[in-house]
């Protein structure tokens, strides 16, 4: 589904992003990503939604070079994508049900279908009784799991969660990982990044470990090792 | 049709919940479309002041005391036909006669002098005006060439005042064109700068909401669903500013209407009240054209791919 090809990010000669990655992620995969701060994670999922350019080699979504499409090409491969992120990245002028109807608005969906789906993936993530409220209303916990509940909203291919942990505590911590598992139990690829031992440990699935820009370690069943 | 309606709705949307960003666009768009407003004001003052020091220059053809008024109207109706003449008014010698007996009705002497000759010593004259204040040569030039006018009527003109009043006529001339010039000049520039201003105040408002238009870009919004509740945003800067800039130049051209009318020689209440449709689709465009360029291309920075 994804493949890496000879990924390099070189932003100057005393910061380099990315050495030479070379990684395929098949469909339905739950993989890990690991490393310290600065290892190059959040470059890895960035280059994966075309938010970053590599300077050397591609990145290919299924049949598609990310870095080659058109805008409105882009904006397409995007809806196939949901994004979870450490800092939630949620629209903080808009309202928990205004934050997923947005995604799926973005995606095309009837008036009709937005009223009938977004109440019920708030209470899937339980966040029912939370949906008139901002972002700023919300503790991080909630927060993580309304932007999940975008992510998921139209059924994407692929989720993407870079540290959506980083900012929880271990309980919340706990209940984003059982969420993520549960998607992938349903057939969504899930990467995740993280620099939690113990959320790695938990899943006990594929983790490839990045070190300074390069990949160290590609173990399936694997633990985090650094 | 669905996607213009969610556009426009969180246009409206977005511009309530930025609260007092929004107002100090707002704010800054109306001291915008003021300066614009008042350059109206300006332009309308300045022509006026000059319609009516042009109105004041004017040609005189006097002719000699026994000249027939046949042949003076003959010329006059000649006269009238030059594309250049506004207009050719006819004093006859028993008018001019009067009209001075009139300017000197205190000047005893004069009077007496002028009782003790039996005959009028005044002849009559013609006065032409010109569309333009840089034609007069040209008729002047006209009326010296004796082909040009009525048969044998050079014989009767005694003299024309046009050479006489040639260097203010010509200084004038430059005056009004260097006013002109200069009032479209610093209209120019303080439109340039205003808009400056308001571009910048709009780009800082929307630079809060980068943040924001990058997670529309992560969830997969098109282009046009990103910047198109910016656009209405600031086409409600545009619409907000121009009624509270309507609003606020009624009471000011009042004051102005009724303290310097005599002043600046027009009332500029009533020019506001006359106009007062076609000022405000001038400020209207220019509000909501600014706003929503301004917010487009502010955008713009961060729809990069």
């Amino acid at each position: 589904m994804i493949y890496f090809n000879k990924v390099s990010k070189i932003y100057n000669q005393d910061s380099v992003a990315l050495t030479d990655v070379n990684v395929t992620i098949s469909s339905g995969e739950f993989v890990s990503i690991v490393g310290h701060s600065g290892a190059g994670k959040t470059t890895f999922i960035k280059m994966i939604l075309a938010d970053e350019h590599p300077t050397e080699g591609t990145v290919f979504f299924e049949s598609l070079d990310v870095h080659k499409l058109k805008n409105s090409d882009l904006t397409k491969l995007r809806r196939r994508i949901g994004a979870v992120f450490q800092d939630f990245r949620l629209l903080p002028n808009k309202t928990a049900y205004e934050n997923i109807a947005f995604a799926m608005e973005a995606a095309g969906k009837t008036d009709e279908e937005i009223a009938s789906d977004v109440p019920h993936v708030l209470e899937l993530v339980d966040l029912s009784n939370k949906m008139m409220n901002f972002p700023h209303q919300m503790s991080g916990g909630e927060k993580q799991r309304l932007a999940i509940a975008r992510a998921i909203i139209n059924q994407p291919e692929l989720i993407i969660a870079d540290e959506p942990t980083g900012n929880l505590d271990p309980v919340n911590a706990f209940e984003v990982i059982q969420i993520l598992k549960k998607i992938n139990d349903l057939g969504t690829t899930v990467i995740l990044t993280t620099h939690n031992r113990m959320v790695v440990d938990s899943i006990g699935r594929r983790v490839i470990t990045i070190e300074k820009g390069k990949v160290v370690r590609d173990d399936k069943d694997g633990k985090y090792i650094i | 049709m669905i996607e213009l309606k969610r556009i426009i709705k969180a246009g409206f949307v977005n511009f309530a919940r930025n609260g007092l960003i929004s107002w100090a666009a707002v704010l800054i768009v109306t001291i915008t479309l003021s300066v614009i407003c008042s350059l109206v004001f300006l332009q309308a003052v300045l022509h006026s002041s000059l319609d009516q020091i042009k109105d004041k220059v004017d040609v005189t053809i006097y002719f000699n005391t026994g000249a027939s008024e046949e042949k003076i109207l003959a010329l006059k109706s000649s006269i009238e036909k030059l594309p250049e003449v506004a207009q050719v008014s006819y004093v006859s010698a028993s008018v001019a006669l009067q009209n001075f007996r009139d300017r000197h009705s205190d000047d005893y002497p004069t009077i007496a002098a002028l009782d003790e000759i039996a005959d009028n010593p005044l002849g009559a004259y013609l006065n032409v005006k010109a569309k333009e204040v840089s034609q007069y040569e040209s008729i002047a030039n006209f009326l010296k060439s004796d082909n040009a006018l009525v048969l044998g009527s050079s014989s009767i003109i005694d003299k024309i005042n046009y050479h006489e009043n040639k260097l203010v006529i010509d200084r004038l001339n430059s005056v009004i064109n260097g006013a002109d010039k200069l009032g479209f000049l610093i209209t120019l520039i303080l439109i340039i700068l205003s808009v400056i201003i308001a571009f910048s105040t709009i780009r800082i408002a929307i630079f809060t909401a980068r943040e924001e238009i990058s997670v529309m870009r992560i969830v997969g919004a098109s282009n046009m669903r990103i910047r198109g509740p910016f656009m209405i945003e600031g086409a409600i800067y545009g619409v907000i500013a121009t009624i509270a800039t309507m609003l606020m130049f009624w009471p000011a051209m009042a004051w102005f209407g009724r303290n310097m009318s005599s002043f600046l020689g027009m009332n500029l209440l009533s020019y506001y009240k006359s106009n007062f449709f076609q000022i405000f689709i001038i400020i209207l465009l220019s509000g909501v054209l600014l706003g929503m360029i301004s917010s487009s291309l502010a955008v713009r920075r961060y729809l990069k791919k």
